[in-house]
């Protein structure tokens, strides 16, 4: 492994910020922390970093103990490359100068032909002699990871690093981004709010809640199977209907019955069959048959181009999202027919005032 | 080492050079040390004769009377200074008054400084005489029509009557004198009489009163008389005449304050300096400390400088100049009643 | 697993050193020492408090502080809205437009800085007054003109507005270099006349550094006392000077000067509590590509403008200076004039790097937002650029010989040694002008992010070379403002240079106080054309690297 994390925690006399970080990854490897503003995120790359303390667990770089509690290795001595969310470029040195910054300490002509290579890999040759403020955002970002690459950090962490970006611009980018770091081999996690960057640029997400990870995996595990409530709301769309447990394997809901491996149902219920429970349906689990003879009502309706995103009525009352092919145009008020098509059954607790979206 | 480290370092050698400097330039033998509140312009030229004479050689420094008090005060027994230099009565008087002058047995100061322009107790000597006294801008004041400092404030004189500011310790020395003589209420009276009079704000100095009263801003002023001297030889085509107020049987005489030194408490060299002192006040030192500033000079044995001696011998207020500093906060804050800015 | 070769023990610190590294120990002890320093005069003045002086209170209560804070009042008011107007319009006008001889303005507005108030003042009345060359012409060819009185509280704010609004000229330039043109775009683009836009938007985007400008201007005047005197113009400083030379009293003139210690610390204070609600962050460089052209009229009026302020504040007095220098040359001028020139261009010179370096360490101090106690540390350690000089240099000299006195009688030295030596004196110059470095420094220093320092870091650079690669270069402008800011102030400088000067250490300053303390106007003239000229030197180096 090049980074692990050991149960790290930070806090306060007054507050908690982290508890019992842990997860590894390998070289190569792009991570990505991904959560919701203030869940301590960028607190665990600032403390990878080396610019925040930890007060438990430890953090070791290739083998090396760079923090725990009372000690920390300073920043300038980690090789550790960060990005950040403003890009914190120099304004008083050009681009060139800006990429060099990290080189010191080596040879005149090796920092040039360093320079000149980052320049290349992000498609900046021709503005190698301009300041920060007059390159556009785009620019100013490329100039920002070509500079957090030049000294060929053993770990790149980025914090936030498209959020200043319109969207467009912010997925070709991470893409991009993601091809440069393959490219030259790096290690890297990311840090952001958006699943979207999270998907497109990591190998492995870690989503982060109230100062913990609530789910180290990849994006597709994240999305199918989510470890919990939080991370099934926070990850991607879909709704939670009421069931009942039947026997260990099957759950009953409003629009039938499913089959599946329900890993914790014995945690959930026990043995005790017709316990409520709830069950996440993505809007891929529902598809769109105009044979069927389940019917749900169109409530409500978003075009996005290919597909189109059906908020559809049970005649139970709940409520399921449905993905249909666009060219499947139905009216508000709209009766069409509905199947189940589910690989993952995800089943939760029952709770009291649920309404998930 | 970066940029900035070194100029710091270069920065602390520099100090360190300069302080092992001065630190050499302290102790030096056959010395004295002036802190003088009097001009350098003034004082140099006699410092430079009396080391020419005696090979004793002379460290000053120039201040304003305040601070070179409060200096002498917070150096204590360690003061560098063996004479302090004033350029008035009121000043020398609070020095001694705060104990950092000595009093001083000399026959010589005893018997070339006469008893009122000296203190009673022998701590300090005047070494010139500087008399304020009354100039008028002669196409417009008859000669006649002056008589004493008070009559300056009859209503013959509204709005021709220009003054220096009351913050002048000159000023502040002639309304003491008038307390001492006429007592507070009166002299307050007097004092209104002066501020309803005033032809325009009073002046920072008196070059400016009397350039006013040669421009007929105003027609009469108080000044010392060698600023007239002085303003006289530079522009000598002035309407300016001097006149000798209270000059009348039973009237006072004009006001005079001094310049003066004394030896500090402390002094490292009294001898030296007590021997500097006596130096000034004989004859030949006499000439060269007044007339260096059109003054006149305390010694009665020596004459005034034939330009000085033009304007006429004139009666002294005899009073001894210690009331000047007696009384000087008595006559601010009378001046600040009668509203005399 | 290996072990990890050299770690540094940190504490755990919320937000850190605002750069996420905490300052070091270090820095903080010589922020300390600073701050120490310079609150010793302070707390020998804000002593006197406990010895009451009742006779002279009640005379001041009674018959002069009435009519003293009047004065004081109107002259602050006076003097802080023409130097703010004066000085946004000039740096509006040479930062954002252009006009006929724009490029020379804007360094040439720059030259009245060199010309110490007090001289201002005495060319202003030996010009104007009723006795000056132009009354008296006028009187001789048309007989009696009424004209306005030079000498009142008018022609005080006028001659001090002349001499200071530089001050403000300075950072509002700047501000509106980096962000003037784009702040009226923002404002056009959202339907704004220009006009609107620099009120709405360019101005309140200035705010801070005009309000720094403002308050440097002011605390000089609240110090001055030479202006005033000149003029007869009685403010809460003459009466200091009236308590301690007129009254014999220190402890009243200390006690007066506390007040006024308190006074500036609270309005410091509350202007650093509205500024620090809003995040002023000036981003970019100088970005004035295409400045809006005046034509006709409009060109016109801003040349006059300009140069009118040029005149009066510069060539006027300048001239009649030289006139005046001209009569006495001859008599005074004699080679001790090198030294002369010589000692204050040194003392400037190493007076500026000192507070510069200074001044320096206290904006890191600033900078550190979770040790409050620091910043209002570093809020108390600039007061002494509003207290009056004499005043200043006593409650700076009365520690130092007592220093002095322990020393001797401990017996390490034989005769006193601080008092009268030039690290005195410097340090004496770094207490009062500290404000003076601090505020350009401190207004840069916002500009750089914390996210900056950290990014340097994690390129693998100490804090010392952070400093040296990153901050240093930043500053640079705010570096350079500030030397040159205090290098003429202390040139100009007299009661302190008096006290502490070590003998035989005249300088040009104090040249021109021997003559005006006689009431020798025009004697004065010719060191106060070669202080002119001394004060040009720092000038041309801000010009030279600033304003390019």
């Amino acid at each position: 492994m090049l980074l692990e994390l050991k149960g790290v925690g930070q806090s306060y006399s007054t507050s908690t910020v982290l508890r019992d970080i842990s997860f590894a990854l390998k070289p190569g490897e792009i991570g990505c922390l991904l959560g919701p503003s203030g869940c301590g995120k960028t607190t665990v790359l600032r403390a990878i970093a080396g610019f925040e303390t930890i007060t438990s667990g430890e953090i070791i770089l290739d083998g090396e103990r760079i923090s725990m509690p009372g000690i920390t290795l300073p920043p300038e001595k980690r090789r550790i490359g960060m990005m950040f969310q403003d890009y914190a470029l120099f304004p008083h040195l050009s681009v060139i100068a800006n990429i060099d910054f990290g080189l010191h300490g080596q040879s005149r002509d090796k920092r040039k032909a360093r320079v000149k290579e980052l320049l290349q890999v992000v498609g900046l040759e021709r503005s190698g002699h301009a300041f920060p403020h007059e390159l556009s955002g785009g620019q100013q970002q490329r100039v920002a990871l070509a500079r957090a690459l030049a000294p060929c950090p053993r770990l790149l962490l980025m914090d936030e690093p498209f959020s200043n970006l319109d969207a467009e611009l912010r997925e070709r980018l991470s893409l991009e981004v993601r091809d440069v770091l393959k490219q030259e081999g790096v290690t890297a996690i990311v840090v952001t709010h958006d699943q979207r960057e999270a998907f497109a640029m990591s190998d492995v997400i870690g989503v982060m809640g109230e100062g913990k990870i609530q789910q180290w995996d990849t994006a597709y595990n994240l999305y199918h199977v989510p470890a919990n409530r939080f991370i099934a709301d926070f990850v991607g769309q879909g709704v939670l209907l009421s069931g009942k447990m039947i026997g260990t394997n099957q759950v009953e809901i409003e629009l039938g019955i499913l089959d599946g491996r329900i890993p914790n149902s014995q945690e959930l219920c026990g043995i005790y069959d017709g316990c409520a429970v709830e069950v996440l349906l993505r809007p891929d689990d529902i598809v769109h048959d105009d044979t069927s003879l389940l019917l749900a009502q169109v409530e409500h309706k978003a075009f996005r181009g290919a597909d189109i995103l059906y908020t559809l009525r049970l005649a139970g009352g709940g409520r399921v999202l449905s993905i249909v092919p666009s060219h499947h145009n139905h009216a508000i008020g709209e009766k069409i027919g509905i199947r189940l098509e589910v690989d993952h059954v995800v089943v939760f607790a029952a709770s009291i005032g649920n309404s998930m979206r | 080492m970066t940029k900035k480290q070194k100029l710091l370092l270069h920065f602390s050698i520099f100090t360190a050079t300069v302080a092992a400097i001065t630190m050499t330039m302290v102790a030096t033998a056959a010395e004295i040390v002036v802190y003088s509140a009097r001009n350098e312009q003034l004082i140099k030229p006699l410092f430079d004769a009396y080391t020419k004479e005696t090979g004793v050689s002379i460290k000053f420094v120039t201040d304003k009377e305040g601070a070179l008090l409060q200096k002498i005060k917070a150096e204590g027994v360690n003061t560098l200074a063996d004479v302090l230099i004033t350029s008035d009565a009121g000043n020398l008087w609070q020095a001694s008054n705060l104990g950092l002058l000595q009093s001083v047995q000399s026959k010589t100061l005893l018997h070339n400084i006469p008893a009122n322009l000296r203190d009673p107790l022998g701590q300090w000597f005047g070494l010139s005489v500087r008399a304020r006294t009354i100039v008028y801008n002669r196409n417009k004041v008859k000669r006649s029509d002056l008589s004493t400092y008070a009559d300056l404030g009859q209503s013959k004189w509204r709005a021709r009557l220009c003054l220096r500011t009351s913050k002048s310790v000159y000023n502040q020395s002639l309304v003491a004198m008038m307390i001492q003589e006429y007592g507070e209420p009166k002299t307050e009276k007097i004092v209104q009489s002066w501020v309803v009079n005033l032809a325009t704000t009073p002046f920072p100095d008196d070059n400016r009163a009397m350039s006013a009263v040669a421009a007929g801003q105003c027609d009469v002023t108080i000044v010392n008389t060698y600023y007239y001297g002085a303003l006289m030889k530079k522009v000598s085509n002035l309407p300016l005449d001097i006149f000798w107020p209270n000059q009348g049987v039973g009237e006072s005489g004009v006001h005079v304050n001094i310049s003066g030194a004394g030896v500090t408490r402390y002094a490292k060299n009294k001898a030296a300096a007590i021997r500097f002192i006596e130096w000034m006040s004989s004859e030949k030192a006499q000439n060269l400390f007044a007339d260096a500033n059109m003054e006149y000079p305390v010694n009665s044995m020596v004459q005034a400088d034939p330009a000085v001696a033009i304007w006429g011998k004139f009666k002294k207020n005899s009073l001894n100049v210690v009331k000047a500093g007696e009384l000087q906060a008595a006559a601010v804050k009378l001046m600040d009643r009668a509203k005399y800015q | 697993m290996k072990q990890p070769p050299a770690l540094a023990v940190s504490k755990p610190t919320k937000s850190g050193f605002a750069a996420g590294l905490p300052l070091p120990d270090g820095w903080i002890c010589v922020i300390t020492l600073i701050t120490a320093l310079t609150l010793i005069p302070v707390a020998v003045l804000v002593s006197s408090l406990f010895a009451p002086e009742r006779d002279i209170w009640m005379h001041f209560v009674e018959y002069q502080l009435p009519q003293l804070l009047t004065n004081t009042f109107l002259l602050v008011l006076g003097v802080g809205l023409s130097v703010a107007v004066i000085g946004i319009a000039l740096a509006w006008l040479t930062a954002v437009c252009d006009f006929p001889g724009r490029k020379q303005f804007s360094w040439a507005l720059l030259l009245p800085l060199a010309i110490p108030a007090y001289v201002t003042a005495f060319v202003a009345i030996g010009l104007l007054d009723f006795t000056g060359p132009i009354q008296t012409f006028t009187r001789e060819y048309w007989g009696p003109i009424k004209f306005p009185e030079i000498r009142s509280g008018g022609g005080v704010i006028a001659v001090m507005t002349l001499a200071l609004y530089p001050y403000v000229y300075l950072v509002a330039r700047n501000a509106f270099l980096t962000q003037g043109k784009h702040a009226i775009e923002v404002a056009q683009s959202l339907g704004f006349s220009p006009t609107i836009g620099f009120f709405r938007v360019a101005l309140p985007m200035a705010r801070p550094w005009i309000v720094g400008g403002v308050m440097l201007a002011l605390m000089e005047v609240l110090a001055d006392f030479g202006t005033v005197a000149a003029f007869n113009y009685d403010t809460f400083t003459t009466a200091m000077y009236k308590a301690w030379f007129s009254l014999f009293s220190l402890q009243a003139a200390s006690q007066l000067a506390s007040l006024l210690i308190m006074f500036v610390l609270i309005v410091v204070m509350a202007e650093q509590q509205t500024r620090t609600r809003v995040r002023y962050n000036q981003v970019g460089r100088h970005s004035v590509q295409n400045r809006i052209q005046l034509t006709g009229k409009r060109a016109w009026l801003a040349t006059t403008f300009c140069s009118a302020i040029l005149i009066f504040g510069f060539i006027v007095p300048v001239i009649q200076l030289l006139l005046w220098a001209s009569e006495v040359v001859r008599q005074d001028l004699d080679e001790r004039y090198f030294n002369f020139l010589a000692h204050s261009l040194m003392l400037g010179f190493l007076a500026s790097l000192l507070v510069v370096m200074a001044a320096l360490f206290l904006s890191y101090g600033v900078r550190h937002k979770t040790n409050w106690m620091l910043r209002m540390m570093v809020r108390i350690a600039t007061i002494g650029y509003a207290l009056p000089g004499a005043v200043l240099a006593v409650g700076i000299f009365i520690p130092v010989a007592w220093l002095d006195n322990k020393l001797v009688t401990a017996g390490w030295i034989h005769a006193p040694l601080l008092e009268g030596s030039l690290l005195v004196m410097l340090l004496a110059y770094l207490i009062r002008f500290l404000a003076v470095a601090h505020n350009p420094i401190d207004s840069q220093m916002h500009r750089i992010t914390r996210s900056m320092d950290e990014a340097a870091r994690s390129l693998g650079v100490t804090a010392t070379q952070l400093i040296a690669l990153v901050h240093v270069p930043m500053l640079r402008a705010g570096l350079i403002t500030g030397a040159a800011l205090v290098f003429v102030d202390v040139i100009k400088e007299m009661p302190i240079t008096l006290m502490t000067r070590p003998f035989g250490w005249d300088t040009l300053a104090v040249r021109v106080f021997e003559m005006t303390s006689a009431g020798e106007w025009n004697r004065a003239a010719l060191p106060a054309v070669a202080l002119i000229l001394a004060g040009l030197v720092p000038i041309f180096v801000l010009t030279k690297f600033r304003l390019k």
